[in-house]
């Protein structure tokens, strides 16, 4: 039996995509507050540009890379999914989960360099910035990772192939957010 | 996904051209113009936002409503934004004053003034 939930659709759409909407919105505010803060910051505060200068522009070009990437791969296990093709869509789906950990690597092996060569949570108001902004979407991509593991599993039984739009919706928007973050903290120098 | 429209989506070819601004956006901020960082930085990344949103989203196929709800989101963020702005980005009004950011803001200038004579 298919719950409840995600048969209904009183506002026009299926309730588990209303809900991921509804989720999307939130993260906006959450997000949106983090960079508006970050903008103010920056923009009254000369000394914030030669912080800006220690980020390394190339890993955060090859970290948005992988993120483009991988949110097409979650695209095309969507498109898999609407064609009744829940093997395929699995298959995306641990693309993208390859995608996510690649991205969650290199951004371990960037800290790592900042943090030995001195720059580190406390060092200035733009690094507590960046580790948290950095950080926070990172959580969001290992969250996103975790439940994707889920989704694929299901959808190579060829079971709530629904699922795989859901959380193809968050991946993207955690691409949109490293899309900002990217000009923010590795290319405005 | 219920329109027939998506299915005809090349996704390939929009992850092309995600890529391509990638390497504008990278490259165009090392000419060190700023009217050029800004479009090519922050310019391109909302052109890339919005091809997310529509092309892989489907933000377009979605019920109006939806998209009412992405804007107000954005609308809350700019609201904040301006409620606090006008605190975080001054060291002094009418009536008040920031002594400590003051004082920071004096000696970076004769750091950066200092540093500049030194290289000269």
């Amino acid at each position: 039996m298919r719950p409840i939930a995600t048969t209904r659709s009183a506002a026009g759409l299926p309730t588990g995509l209303l809900a991921v909407w509804w989720v999307v919105v939130s993260e906006i505010v959450i997000f949106g507050g983090l960079l508006a803060s970050y903008i103010m910051h920056r923009l009254a505060h000369d000394a914030w540009t030669e912080q800006a200068a220690h980020t390394n522009t190339w890993i955060g070009a090859f970290n948005t890379f992988v993120l483009l990437t991988s949110s097409l791969t979650a695209v095309l296990g969507h498109q898999a999914a609407e064609q009744g093709n829940g093997r395929k869509a699995a298959r995306f789906l641990w693309m993208t989960v390859g995608g996510a950990t690649t991205f969650v690597a290199v951004k371990a092996f960037e800290w790592t360099t900042e943090i030995q060569a001195g720059y580190t949570l406390t060092s200035s108001t733009f690094w507590s910035f960046y580790y948290t902004a950095a950080g926070l979407h990172a959580l969001h991509v290992i969250a996103g990772a975790i439940i994707m593991i889920f989704v694929a599993t299901d959808a190579a039984k060829n079971r709530e192939l629904h699922r795989v739009e859901l959380i193809g919706i968050y991946w993207h928007f955690v691409d949109i957010v490293w899309i900002f973050l990217f000009p923010l903290l590795y290319i405005a120098k | 996904m219920s329109d027939e429209h998506a299915h005809h989506t090349n996704y390939v070819k929009i992850w092309g051209i995600l890529l391509v601004l990638l390497v504008i956006s990278v490259l165009g901020p090392m000419l060190e113009i700023r009217a050029v960082t800004l479009i090519t930085a922050f310019g391109i990344a909302c052109v890339k936002a919005f091809m997310v949103a529509k092309n892989f989203m489907h933000l377009n196929l979605a019920p109006r409503f939806v998209t009412y709800l992405v804007v107000t989101g954005l609308v809350f963020m700019l609201l904040f934004f301006a409620g606090t702005a006008p605190d975080v980005m001054q060291n002094e009004g009418m009536g008040w004053e920031k002594p400590a950011w003051k004082q920071a803001a004096i000696e970076h200038a004769a750091g950066a003034t200092g540093g500049h004579a030194e290289h000269h």
